[in-house]
């Protein structure tokens, strides 16, 4: 016996049109995901009203939880949608654009500004010369550890979603960026601009803005010790702005 | 360096809910405390306080100043956040939640508490006393704002001082900071329960 599955969704044809809600009986296959669930409304896209409408507006890419567009606000909370099961979900399902960016197409949103966070912070380590530089120096695997579990950051949004600090009334440029600077200023390479970046978590709407809520930490999916690394780099900024002052 | 002015701002402020103004709170609880002791002592404590050479400018530098600046810097933050307990139902979120409601508690009983017992008895009519504490407490909801401005004022400056210790970056693994939250919580009860004590006795 096949059983459906309802969807709510919170929709919204562009961004200056008003936002509506429009239900969905999917019917049940094992196994399935939200995406599966999308797939299925943009094949048939009938609403539980039997109204034929627009197919829903979603993004994805990887599908195995590591590129974070298929991000949304599932049940109240952001996540992505590939690795949201069904089986695992109370229903019925709501589905919502993430809050914190500007809106595209119904689940869609523009992440540009975690990869202009990224950029503010200088989250890179400048390597390239005109000349072969040799090889870098070694890193102990104790670093190597610490460094991995903050690479795996996929600038997905989860943790800019559950940031009270993270809205349109304040500046704060979120957890992630924060924990990308930890990862470089841990390489020893990297280090060489450590100095950089944190003056650039000083600036407004950096890491000062944290109010140590941290839901970041519980919304990440994929577990990266974002406030250890805030913590690390309060420290560090602390530090850095006495040791500034008194030496100017 | 190029370093603007809001990661100074926002480490003054959280700076200074600890230094001056957790330490005037707690002295200000263990001069009330004077009062268990007995109606002599209490009255012997206000007047050593009122006695306190540069009283004025140790008021201003100590006590109002960085109130007012906490106060004043504080409303601004609350109004910067976007609570989300509902979604997000963790601990740290709802004492998140409940940081910027006592603070709103605290300033209005700060400033109704500082506004009569400071200004109007203490300065104007300097009636100042324990008779005078006695029967305004002894109204049960006089007593009853009281009890909650106190709880509001504590629980603030509790999670506060915890917030504190991460912000300034004493705090950093996760063992730390529970150890630090577990600090903070026996800090509340303690500075709850001798609140608690010294209010009684005017009863």
């Amino acid at each position: 016996m096949s059983k459906d599955v309802k969807f709510v969704i919170k929709r919204r044809a562009n961004p200056q049109s008003a936002p509506y809600i429009e239900e969905f009986l999917i019917p049940y296959f094992p196994k399935m995901n939200v995406v599966a669930a999308l797939m299925e409304i943009q094949k048939n896209p009938v609403n539980t009203k039997g109204e034929r409408t627009t197919p829903v507006a979603w993004d994805c890419n990887c599908l195995e939880e590591v590129c974070g567009a298929c991000t949304m606000v599932i049940n109240g909370q952001a996540r992505q949608a590939c690795s949201a099961l069904v089986d695992q979900l109370t229903q019925p399902i709501y589905l919502a654009p993430l809050t914190k960016f500007p809106l595209v197409q119904d689940l869609v949103v523009d992440r540009k500004v975690m990869f202009d966070n990224l950029r503010k912070v200088k989250a890179w380590i400048e390597i390239d010369g005109t000349h072969d530089m040799g090889p870098g120096p070694r890193v102990s695997p104790k670093v190597q550890e610490q460094a991995y579990a903050l690479s795996k950051c996929m600038t997905c949004g989860c943790c800019m979603e559950a940031c009270p600090n993270v809205n349109s009334k304040s500046k704060f440029i979120g957890p992630a960026p924060i924990a990308q600077v930890d990862l470089m200023n841990s390489h020893p390479t990297g280090a060489l601009q450590r100095e950089r970046r944190l003056e650039a978590l000083m600036n407004e709407g950096g890491i000062a803005d944290c109010g140590n809520a941290q839901n970041c930490i519980k919304a990440c999916p994929k577990e990266i010790p974002l406030t250890r690394s805030i913590a690390r780099l309060n420290r560090a900024t602390t530090f850095f702005g006495i040791k500034g002052w008194l030496n100017k | 360096m190029t370093v603007t002015h809001t990661f100074f701002w926002r480490k003054l402020h959280s700076l200074s809910g600890i230094l001056p103004l957790g330490i005037f709170l707690m002295v200000h609880l263990f001069i009330n405390s004077m009062a268990t002791l007995g109606i002599e002592d209490f009255n012997r404590g206000v007047a050593l306080l009122h006695s306190i050479p540069y009283l004025w400018f140790l008021e201003l530098v100590v006590i109002f100043i960085p109130i007012i600046y906490h106060a004043l810097y504080g409303v601004w933050l609350v109004y910067l956040t976007k609570n989300n307990t509902l979604n997000y139902r963790y601990f740290r979120n709802w004492l998140f939640y409940l940081q910027r409601v006592t603070a709103i508690i605290t300033l209005l009983f700060v400033i109704w508490h500082v506004a009569v017992l400071r200004f109007s008895e203490g300065f104007i009519n300097s009636n100042l006393d324990f008779e005078f504490v006695r029967t305004a407490l002894n109204e049960p909801v006089i007593l009853i704002l009281y009890l909650f401005g106190m709880l509001a004022s504590f629980g603030h400056f509790a999670n506060g001082l915890w917030s504190f210790l991460v912000s300034w970056g004493v705090t950093v693994g996760e063992q730390a900071q529970r150890t630090a939250a577990y600090a903070c919580f026996a800090v509340f009860i303690i500075l709850t329960a001798v609140g608690i004590n010294a209010l009684l006795a005017f009863i």
